[in-house]
């Protein structure tokens, strides 16, 4: 299981990649494969402001749907359009063509509370 | 748990594993996508030994399929095969089911794995006339080999010339070095194949010359998901789901296979319903918008007012947008009726169609 030791992780399951007060999120290979095909990846949240463990999204596979929680408060500034036509790219490039949202950070204290990628591998059973 | 002959056999194959029905089964090897594609374009086989059969044999056999099944059994022939449902007392369905005429006097059953204990209990409540019964369930396994290539692929496997079985016919005979094999143009895809029916002793050695048959076909095993996938598209109906004790086969759209040709297990209630016309209809629908409908969603109107419930949604890999089927009252159920699928706050617009979505 891929788990790049540069990002940060939740118990989630999702990865935050740290850019001073921006950060990208996604989720982790390990949840895209336990989800299996994605086929739908809906953010309704763009420009709004939220909370930490607030739900920002949602992700369908075929046959499960997904509440995606932010890791961190923060204002949701993009959002990757791609997936609203590639969804499967959050399957074939979780950590990278298959990112999710940016997030500016209202609190960027909240970053230091995320998992490492070893504390990550040990959740989930690596 | 319940293991099917198979079970080892998926698990080598790196699918991955749920409880279905009691039994452990696979829902997915590769993706459900890829397995889909792969049934629609080509052959794959799906494990679904977890089905019961049951055997009714005697001269009362045909009488007591009758009295509990709502399709006419007396029009099977020797090596026909019957879809029906058994419908119960109070205007709904204890299971659907196919019926095969083995021989003279002799029929095998094929329920659901959910409703085995169900569907035993009930028909031998009904029998009154002495037919015998056996329940099979737990001595045989099915194999579905599904997809346009799986006649080609399979031919070199039996004696028996495949394309010659006509849908919804079987024989009983030679398959992958095993006599007495049920060979039945039968399929819960839309997309043609066969089901096979051997004893658990025999199923792996099927299984492989199978594989064997259909590698230069591209033959893959394919889970429970895109089994899934696949019927919705077709729009056949999953018991548990889109029919159950409280739903008609009238309303079902199951007029089809409820036949008043014959008194059968509240046959008068139903003609009633028929003949009056039903308060709600099974209806399938395509999402205008993007979205996917899902099992339980609410299905409102323009005015966000909540008219029926969505008992089957998928994102079909087919077409690529959001499908399903639900019961609405009759007034919003002919075609091109708008309708509204509440996802999570939203109310996606939804189109009333005609079935099959896959065409």
């Amino acid at each position: 299981m891929n788990i790049p030791s540069e990002l940060k992780y939740t118990k989630d399951h999702e990865w935050v990649k740290i850019n001073d007060d921006v950060v990208t999120i996604g989720i982790t290979d390990f949840a895209q494969s336990e989800l299996g095909d994605i086929v739908y990846v809906e953010v309704e949240t763009l420009d709004e402001t939220l909370e930490a463990e607030e739900v920002f999204g949602t992700v369908e596979a075929v046959k499960t749907v997904s509440d995606l929680f932010l890791p961190v408060s923060g204002e949701i500034i993009e959002f990757n359009e791609t997936l609203e036509d590639e969804p499967e790219k959050v399957n074939s490039d979780p950590y990278g063509e298959g990112w999710m949202i940016k997030v500016k950070c209202s609190d960027v204290s909240q970053i230091e509370g995320l998992m490492s990628a070893d504390d990550y591998k040990s959740l989930i059973g690596g | 748990m319940k293991n099917t002959a198979l079970t080892k056999t998926h698990e080598a194959l790196g699918a991955k594993m749920v409880p279905f029905a009691g039994y452990n089964m696979p829902v997915q090897y590769e993706g459900v996508n890829i397995e889909h594609q792969t049934v629609r374009q080509g052959v794959g086989v799906f494990d679904v030994s977890h089905m019961g059969e049951f055997l009714i044999e005697g001269d009362q056999a045909l009488n007591l399929i009758q009295k509990v099944s709502s399709n006419d059994a007396s029009k099977l022939t020797i090596g026909k095969a019957q879809y029906s449902c058994l419908p119960n007392d109070h205007g709904g369905i204890v299971d659907d089911l196919i019926i095969y005429k083995i021989k003279d006097e002799t029929y095998l059953l094929v329920v659901n794995a959910s409703n085995i204990e169900k569907d035993w209990n009930w028909i031998l409540s009904k029998n009154d006339v002495g037919a015998e019964m056996k329940n099979l369930s737990e001595d045989y396994s099915l194999l579905a080999i599904q997809g346009p290539k799986a006649i080609e692929a399979m031919q070199s496997l039996t004696s028996h010339d495949l394309a010659a079985i006509k849908f919804y016919n079987f024989v009983v005979g030679d398959f992958a070095g095993i006599e007495n094999v049920i060979i039945s143009a039968t399929g819960y895809t839309g997309s043609g194949g066969f089901e096979i029916y051997c004893k658990n002793t025999e199923v792996k050695q099927v299984w492989d010359n199978v594989f064997k048959a259909g590698a230069d076909y591209g033959i893959k095993p394919i889970g429970l998901a895109a089994r899934d996938t696949l019927r919705l598209e077709m729009g056949y109906c999953l018991y548990g789901n889109d029919i159950d004790d409280t739903t008609s086969p009238i309303e079902a759209g199951l007029s089809w296979i409820t036949k008043f040709t014959k008194d059968f297990t509240n046959s008068e209630a139903l003609k009633a319903e028929k003949e009056r016309g039903s308060e709600r209809k099974l209806i399938a629908f395509e999402l205008d918008e993007r979205g996917i409908p899902r099992h339980d969603y609410d299905i409102v109107d323009a005015n966000g007012n909540k008219i029926g419930v969505v008992t089957s949604g998928t994102m079909s890999p087919s077409l690529g947008k959001g499908i399903g089927l639900g019961y609405v009252p009759t007034v919003f159920a002919d075609v091109n009726s708008k309708i509204y699928i509440q996802i999570r706050k939203k109310a996606i617009p939804a189109t009333v169609v005609k079935l099959p979505f896959y065409k």
